[in-house]
């Protein structure tokens, strides 16, 4: 599964994030590693756009990149 | 001893307060000199204390060193070329964890450093507390607790870059896990039983053989050494990639950077986690809410559109009429010679154009600094990304496109809050079809002589929504065709909302005044008198002569006013401005235009306000019409068909905006050649859409 299927209010742990290394870097810059916690927080109504909580960190992310960010399933 | 210099970089992610800190450091002593690297600003700050000269260097806020985006570029430049004696690492307190994974790659540097943790007033208030003494000892740097905001621990600082400046410099303590670390030891040991010869440190080479550092790779490959290392370091891949689970090295290291960061922060944080949603939080259920979040938006957006051009309204009237007097006094004071004209007409009415806008300026940057110092900002670009992706377009350009109904030269400005380069230029290009104010009274004369009252306004309306929809669909075939790149990703940090500090704010409006007014300034002087120039050369004394006579001899004073605006129109017409009216005519004749409003267009370049003026004296009227006045209404609707003035509003709506905003755009776009793509593109669109506007009209009417 991945980041972009969630809904506001899942909360996951990353299992693995597929993208180049420039992105991968940047993902890295905001905590968005393997194996942290993640929760969501809000999606646009247009379902494109989606902010997700990571420890003490907001970030917003595209849907598009979300896609990238592989998850453990719920258990 | 007296006077010397040290050199500090602060450095820090964004968000963390280094403005702020920057601020309460050199408090009253603060002098700015802004000197610009490509695009993003590095900012210098100046101060003297203990007889030392001590210059900041207030890099852009940067995640890490990676270079992903202009600032981190800018920041990564700066630590790896240019001369300093000191890193200053602001952290934010709250967010330890993820701001010493910059922290990690600094200490990588190897350089003396000072580690803060800002806003400490704030960890304090999330029950965060902080062992800032073990952190000194796990990074080996001094670290001192401080907030910005409320004044703690600033004179320590300021104590600690003196003494870490007369201090010999300790060597770096940057510690991996155990496994690399035992695979380091391993290398070393090597090093050291052979005896290896080397200006580095076994540590060092140890872990640049280990990152796969190509160059060190060649030098080895040359040594004898390189026999018995190649099985130890197949040993130590062989143990990292079965513990690391992955053969990619800049995976395994930026892990370590990691659980370095996760490291330090278990053993000297200790946080009371309350369950109780943060104000942030709170606000943000509002803020960003799937349904009210565009609408509050667009609301505090009109809000803002209404202060600046209502509130800037006032002012503005206020510096027009003292320019204006200005002009006559001097007039007067200096007689009517060239002299006073060149001063008068020229310099003092350029200039006095430019200062003209100031209010608008300082009203717009007021509400973006808040925008930005607040948090806001971020939230506005996650509600819009969606929409602006569709038409090659980041979440961000928002704010340049709507300060570009206003006036484009601070939206060219405000352009420079977005990151990926391309993204930026894309913008740049679009900005112009947002009609901006100076367009304003062509439009009200060319709609008010065609159109009944009740319709002009709807006209209007309806020509600044096609020109921003216009502008739109330009951005994706600009995308298309020139601007291609991959997709800048969407990814990016929503900070926690922050009351905004008036010093700072303070601070960057009057920056943002200043350096719009010294730039501006200039250019728009030297642009001004050339205008001049051109319209008022060469001189025909002989015809002047001849018009002065019947001038005096005429009976009433009706036909006096006839006579000085037909010498006016002789003047203009046979002028150098008049000449390259009349060689340009046919470019636009196609259009509809004739000479008089293809020179109305060219003068425009200058300024949009010029158009009006220009086509009531080339229309046979005296210099002082202004949009409003009933004669120049006639006149117009007498002179140009119906559908020439469509096609001129067409034109007016897509060309160039005025010189100052030329100028800017050059400057933020980072080189003349993209103001020469400016003036091709919109040029040629401006030409494409008028000429159909021209014949649809003439089919229709």
């Amino acid at each position: 599964m991945t980041l972009d299927k969630l809904n506001i209010g899942d909360i996951a742990v990353i299992k693995a994030v597929n993208c180049d290394s420039e992105l991968k870097n940047r993902f890295y810059s905001f905590g968005i590693v393997k194996g942290s916690k993640l929760s969501v927080e809000e999606i646009t109504l247009a379902r494109s756009t989606m902010e997700i909580k990571i420890k003490n960190t907001k970030v917003a992310i595209r849907l598009k990149e979300a896609s990238k960010i592989e998850l453990f399933n719920e258990q | 001893m007296n006077n010397k210099i040290i050199k500090v970089a602060l450095v820090g992610q964004p968000n963390v307060g280094k403005s702020m800190l920057i601020n309460s450091i050199s408090n009253a002593r603060l002098k700015v000199g802004n000197f610009s690297g490509v695009t993003v600003a590095k900012e210098e700050v100046y101060l003297t204390y203990k007889n030392y000269k001590i210059e900041i260097t207030d890099l852009p806020g940067a995640y890490s060193l990676n270079e992903y985006t202009i600032e981190e570029k800018v920041t990564k430049e700066f630590l790896d070329n240019s001369p300093y004696d000191i890193i200053l690492n602001v952290l934010d307190s709250t967010n330890l964890e993820r701001n010493l994974f910059l922290t990690s790659e600094l200490l990588a540097l190897d350089k003396k450093m000072i580690i803060v943790l800002n806003m400490i007033d704030e960890a304090q208030k999330e029950n965060i507390q902080i062992d800032e003494k073990q952190l000194s000892k796990i990074l080996g740097k001094p670290c001192f607790k401080t907030s910005a905001a409320k004044n703690i621990g600033i004179q320590e600082v300021l104590e600690a870059i003196v003494s870490k400046y007369e201090d010999e410099k300790l060597p770096s303590k940057l510690i991996f896990s155990d496994v690399i670390e035992e695979e380091i030891n391993n290398i070393s040991n090597l090093f050291k039983d052979t005896g290896f010869k080397t200006n580095c440190t076994y540590r060092e080479l140890a872990l640049k053989l280990l990152k796969e550092d190509k160059q060190t790779y060649k030098i080895f490959h040359d040594e004898p050494i390189w026999v018995k290392l190649q099985p130890v370091l197949n040993n130590a891949f062989e143990h990292l990639n079965i513990h690391y689970d992955t053969k990619n090295v800049e995976d395994i290291f930026n892990d370590e950077k990691f659980a370095f960061a996760k490291g330090a922060v278990t053993e000297i944080v200790k946080h009371n986690i309350s369950t109780n949603k943060t104000i942030t939080e709170k606000i943000d259920s509002i803020l960003i809410h799937k349904i009210f979040g565009i609408p509050i938006f667009l609301f505090l957006m009109w809000g803002l559109f209404q202060l600046t051009f209502v509130l800037g309204n006032i002012p503005m009237d206020m510096i027009d009429t003292f320019f204006a007097s200005l002009i006559d006094t001097t007039k007067e004071l200096l007689g009517d010679n060239e002299i006073s004209s060149i001063i008068a007409d020229g310099a003092i009415a350029g200039v006095g154009a430019v200062i003209l806008f100031l209010p608008n300026i300082v009203i717009l940057f007021l509400g973006i600094a808040l925008l930005e110092t607040t948090g806001y900002m971020s939230r506005v670009a996650f509600l819009l990304d969606g929409f602006f992706h569709k038409f090659g377009l980041h979440g961000k350009s928002f704010i340049p496109l709507v300060t570009g109904f206003g006036c484009s030269v601070p939206a060219y400005m405000a352009a420079r809050t977005l990151k990926n380069e391309k993204d930026r230029l894309l913008t740049l290009f679009i900005i112009g079809f947002m009609s901006c104010g100076a367009r304003l009274p062509i439009y009200v004369l060319l709609t008010g002589a065609f159109f009944s009252p009740e319709n002009a306004g709807n006209i209007i309306f309806l020509i600044y929504i096609s020109g921003a929809l216009l502008g739109l669909l330009a951005a994706k075939i600009l995308k298309i065709v020139v601007f291609k790149s991959e997709d800048e990703p969407f990814v990016m940090e929503m900070p926690k909302y922050r009351m905004p500090s008036f010093k700072l704010i303070r601070h960057t409006v009057s920056n943002q005044a200043y350096m719009y007014l010294k730039k501006a300034g200039t250019y728009i002087l030297a642009a001004s008198l050339l205008i001049w120039f051109a319209s008022n050369y060469p001189k025909y004394p002989l015809i002047e002569e001849e018009y002065s006579i019947k001038i005096e001899q005429a009976m009433s004073e009706e036909e006096q006013s006839y006579l000085s605006g037909k010498l006016a129109l002789h003047n203009l017409e046979n002028s150098y401005l008049g000449k390259i009216g009349k060689f340009s005519e046919p470019l636009f004749e196609p259009l509809g235009f004739d000479w008089k409003m293809s020179v109305a267009l060219e003068t425009g370049l200058a300024a949009k306000e010029i158009v009006v003026s220009t086509l009531g004296i080339l229309y046979g009227l005296g210099e002082d019409n202004d949009e409003n006045s009933k004669g120049l209404l006639e006149k117009i609707k007498n002179n140009i068909p119906f559908a020439s003035a469509v096609s001129f509003i067409v034109f007016v709506m897509i060309y160039l905006p005025c010189l100052a905003a030329s100028m800017v755009f050059a400057k933020e776009a980072g080189g003349w050649k993209y103001l020469g793509y400016l003036f091709v593109f919109t040029t040629a669109t401006a030409w494409v859409f008028s000429y159909i506007a021209y014949n649809i009209t003439k089919l229709i009417v």
